[in-house]
């Protein structure tokens, strides 16, 4: 029963997406194809600075932007299980739902008009008297993007973080009180944990998209927002350069993925180790400065890389710390509460 | 818990709800404004950006287009998910979670992935980007939603319905076209109005795919560079919002009636 749809997903998924990979090692010279397999669009990739800054301004958008939809829609999705009736529920999701499902080209573009110099925002502001002068960093750059993203990515962060609360036994929340907890510790000590792999589903399901999105910097971003999936339009159509085109999208998904396997392992590791020492304020602090330590290993290898093992020496390097240590923790440290 | 008690929480819940409709309220407002600047103030009401749109015939071409692969989309992945929600609720086979994460794949994939890739295969076949290889496309993309909803109404059957009919004399086919496929029917509609919209507003596929056959969004895209044209494009997005919002609420019905045929509570929401 399962064929047809199978067969169809591997047609068109999974033949499509291995032959980008092939066609990546190919090149191109006006319009013929070379089919010599070459590593040049890799070398060409990894060392030229101008991708290296649009996959860098990529993942930090993506990361903004899923740091702000998932912080914003904790507290909805908390909202909506917790103090809505039940039988009102329905109708607070499908409301949610809504402008999702409405032309995506046409609200990216309404955000252009709402972060206008003259647009709503900035007439609302001054006319509240918050402000004296229009905002200028509000469209035409990278925080205009997340704005955009944000708001786009909304149901795809509410719905996963609704669905893990749903799923809390409310007994358990009775019992953190009656054995004399508070309302914060219950919430950080029962109802956080619980909810995080809704959290993670939430941050896979906003990230992953976000990194290759073409529209949302194009309407909004300006020059300072442009992004990764821009230039893989530009070499593919513009430049007729396909290869490089197919190469950049192989970098920016191999990217993504070593960087999510890379945060959610460390994060496993880092609960892991505020566990180990008995939780609490010791625990915290732990946990902090493992993950600084983590974090500042990889950020040495990054801008320091290059005089010890060349421009794209230095990626491999710190693509192969940041896979080893997040296979190391996968083998050796167990799923922790968080269910990570 | 007291009810109806204004909270700092829900005055939250109130300004992200202003946030997330922001852009779809003030849609209407420019497409019936009197003024061919997009900005505020507004200038007074109109109707002849609505009349334009009558006087286009590219747009008429690319709404043609539209028409065409949002209902070839609609047939095609809801039969395909169709196969695939039954599979996953009533048998068990090796690697299920596997494959059907698998199909489910494009929901997280970038869809500049998803577009390149196919882009990439069809120019080594040989094929032209046509309205056609925007069907194939969208109808991988529309899948993983018609099998999530189907996946819904499958779920709520009880099985010992097909075995009695089974026992009573049918063949597994006529069980199935008598007995499970009434019951499924609302969430094959359901599904179906849902693959028609995510087809009608998808953008990226058809964007890499069209080749000179724009889609609507395509078309939107192309007339988003002319500022003399803006009104008119915010006319055609009040009538696309105003549709995608009309057969959301039909699908939204017929989705509610099938779990309640099915007699399942309503968990909201089609993700």
């Amino acid at each position: 029963m399962i064929s047809p749809p199978l067969i169809y997903a591997i047609l068109l998924l999974a033949v499509p997406l291995l032959s980008i990979i092939l066609f990546s090692f190919w090149t191109q010279t006006f319009l013929t194809i070379n089919r010599d397999l070459t590593i040049e669009n890799y070398a060409e990739a990894l060392t030229d600075p101008l991708y290296r800054v649009l996959m860098e301004r990529s993942l930090r958008i993506s990361a903004s932007v899923t740091a702000a939809t998932v912080i914003l829609a904790f507290p909805i999705a908390y909202y909506i299980s917790f103090k809505v009736r039940p039988e009102r529920k329905a109708l607070w999701l499908f409301l949610i739902t809504i402008p999702f499902w409405t032309s995506y080209l046409i609200r990216i573009f309404l955000w252009r008009v709402i972060l206008a110099y003259d647009g709503p925002v900035n007439g609302t502001l001054i006319g509240l008297g918050v402000i004296d002068q229009p905002l200028s960093w509000i469209l035409y750059n990278a925080n205009a993007v997340i704005i955009t993203l944000a708001h786009a990515f909304a149901p795809f962060a509410i719905l996963p973080i609704f669905v893990s609360l749903e799923k809390i036994d409310r007994s358990l929340l009775e019992a953190a009180r009656d054995l004399g907890e508070g309302t914060v510790m219950t919430f950080l000590r029962v109802t956080l944990p619980l909810t995080m792999p809704g959290v993670l589903a939430a941050v896979l399901i906003v990230f992953i998209p976000t990194v290759g999105d073409y529209v949302t910097p194009r309407l909004v971003g300006g020059s300072g927002g442009t992004m990764i999936a821009n230039m893989i339009y530009v070499q593919i159509f513009d430049l007729s350069n396909r290869p490089m085109g197919a190469t950049l999208a192989v970098l920016a998904m191999l990217t993504v993925t070593i960087t999510l396997a890379w945060a959610i392992l460390h994060v496993r590791f880092w609960v892991h180790l505020s566990d180990r020492v008995g939780g609490g304020v010791a625990g915290l602090c732990l946990a902090v400065l493992a993950a600084v330590v983590d974090i500042a290993i990889i950020r040495w290898v990054y801008l320091n890389g290059d005089a010890w093992f060349g421009t794209a020496g230095a990626l491999g390097v710190m693509a192969a710390i940041m896979v080893g240590g997040a296979a190391a923790i996968a083998i050796f440290v167990p799923k922790g509460r968080w269910g990570l | 818990m007291r009810r109806g008690r204004i909270t700092p929480l829900a005055i939250f819940a109130g300004l992200y709800l202003i946030f997330l409709y922001a852009p779809i309220i003030l849609l209407p407002m420019f497409a019936f404004n009197d003024g061919t600047i997009i900005a505020f103030p507004l200038q007074g009401f109109t109707t002849r950006w609505f009349v334009d749109l009558l006087n286009t015939p590219a747009l008429h071409a690319a709404t043609g287009n539209s028409l065409i692969i949002a209902c070839s989309v609609a047939v095609l992945a809801t039969c395909l998910g169709l196969f695939a929600a039954r599979a996953v609720t009533r048998y068990d086979f090796p690697l299920k979670g596997g494959i059907l994460g698998f199909i489910m794949l494009p929901l997280v994939l970038p869809e500049v992935i998803v577009a390149i890739s196919l882009l990439v295969v069809l120019m080594q076949l040989g094929l032209n980007a046509s309205i056609y290889t925007i069907i194939l496309g969208h109808t991988l993309l529309c899948m993983p939603f018609a099998i999530a909803i189907l996946q819904g109404s499958f779920a709520g059957l009880d099985q010992s319905l097909e075995e009695a009919a089974i026992d009573l004399g049918e063949t597994r086919a006529g069980a199935f076209r008598l007995i499970i496929l009434p019951l499924v029917t609302p969430g094959i509609i359901a599904s179906m109005l849902i693959c028609f919209i995510i087809s009608l507003d998808e953008f990226i596929i058809a964007f890499f795919l069209s080749g000179n056959e724009p889609t609507l969004p395509v078309y939107l895209w192309g007339q988003l560079r002319f500022p003399a044209r803006l009104p008119v494009v915010m006319a055609l997005g009040t009538i696309l919002v105003a549709l995608s919002i009309t057969l959301l609420l039909i699908a939204n019905y017929f989705r509610r009636r099938g779990l309640a045929r099915t007699g399942q509570q309503d968990s909201g929401g089609f993700l």
